[in-house]
């Protein structure tokens, strides 16, 4: 699925990374603990989270992911947004709950891990 | 051995909206390196489990990663209170953090055992009111 389309079915706003919104992503997940990402999370390319503060963005980058999304309104500030920038990531915003987007996104065709969680 | 590149960093102990840059940028300059991106992301999440455990619970300390021709090694010093039973640190889910990190996303008391799983050799040696040195080694 491209960003772009993930954009879409989210109504999301574009808070940084809009030249890359043509990149396909194949796996996303959805998660507030970080911990867990880190453990857990395999080929994940999207992360959605309703947790905010500059750590989503280095686990993002930790686990080679290269969107995130953050649910139900969740506004991140500068620091967020410019180490994202920096880091190539595209970063979205949506109105959606955490469960309302990785449904909608999941029922379109973007499944979960390619591999088995251990 | 004079071929080994050594990477030091000091982390800032009390700064949770900084803890990771360390991995970051080591994550970039293995990179750069052209290292195998698997090998990179097991470094990767082993040293910034390490890196936040060092913020979180002992105020800070160094990091140290040497680049040899056989391996990478990380290596993390601190002063901070110690570990009082480490094999019970390493049981996942156990932890000692507060609410206030488990509220940012961390402390699940999933670090430790996670830096293991991603490293191919893993030393603790700790001194209770003296501090934490973790070894740790991904082979190339």
């Amino acid at each position: 699925m491209k960003i772009s389309k993930m954009q879409e079915l989210l109504e999301a706003k574009v808070l940084c990374g809009e030249e890359f919104l043509g990149r396909h992503v194949y796996s996303a997940c959805g998660c507030d603990l970080m911990s867990d990402v880190l453990a857990f999370a395999k080929d994940q390319a999207v992360l959605l989270t309703g947790l905010v503060n500059p750590q989503v963005v280095r686990t993002a980058l930790m686990m080679d992911m290269n969107c995130i999304v953050f649910t139900r309104s969740k506004q991140p500030g500068d620091d967020i947004i410019n180490l994202a920038r920096e880091h190539e990531l595209v970063v979205l915003s949506t109105d959606k709950s955490l469960y309302t987007s990785c449904g909608l996104l999941y029922t379109n065709g973007l499944v979960g891990s390619k591999g088995v969680a251990k | 051995m004079s071929d080994n590149l050594v990477f030091r960093f000091d982390v800032l102990g009390g700064d949770f909206t900084s803890a990771g840059q360390a991995s970051v940028q080591v994550k970039k300059n293995l990179r750069q390196l052209g290292f195998d991106t698997e090998i990179i992301r097991r470094v990767s999440i082993a040293m910034y489990e390490g890196e936040i455990n060092m913020v979180i619970h002992a105020g800070g300390g160094t990091a140290e990663v040497i680049v040899s021709e056989e391996y990478i090694e990380i290596i993390l010093q601190d002063s901070g209170p110690g570990i009082k039973d480490i094999e019970q640190a390493m049981q996942a889910g156990f932890s000692t953090a507060s609410e206030t990190i488990r509220s940012l996303g961390f402390g699940a008391g999933m670090g430790l055992p996670n830096m293991k799983k991603n490293t191919d050799s893993m030393e603790i040696t700790s001194t209770l009111g003296v501090g934490t040195r973790i070894v740790m080694r991904v082979l190339l």
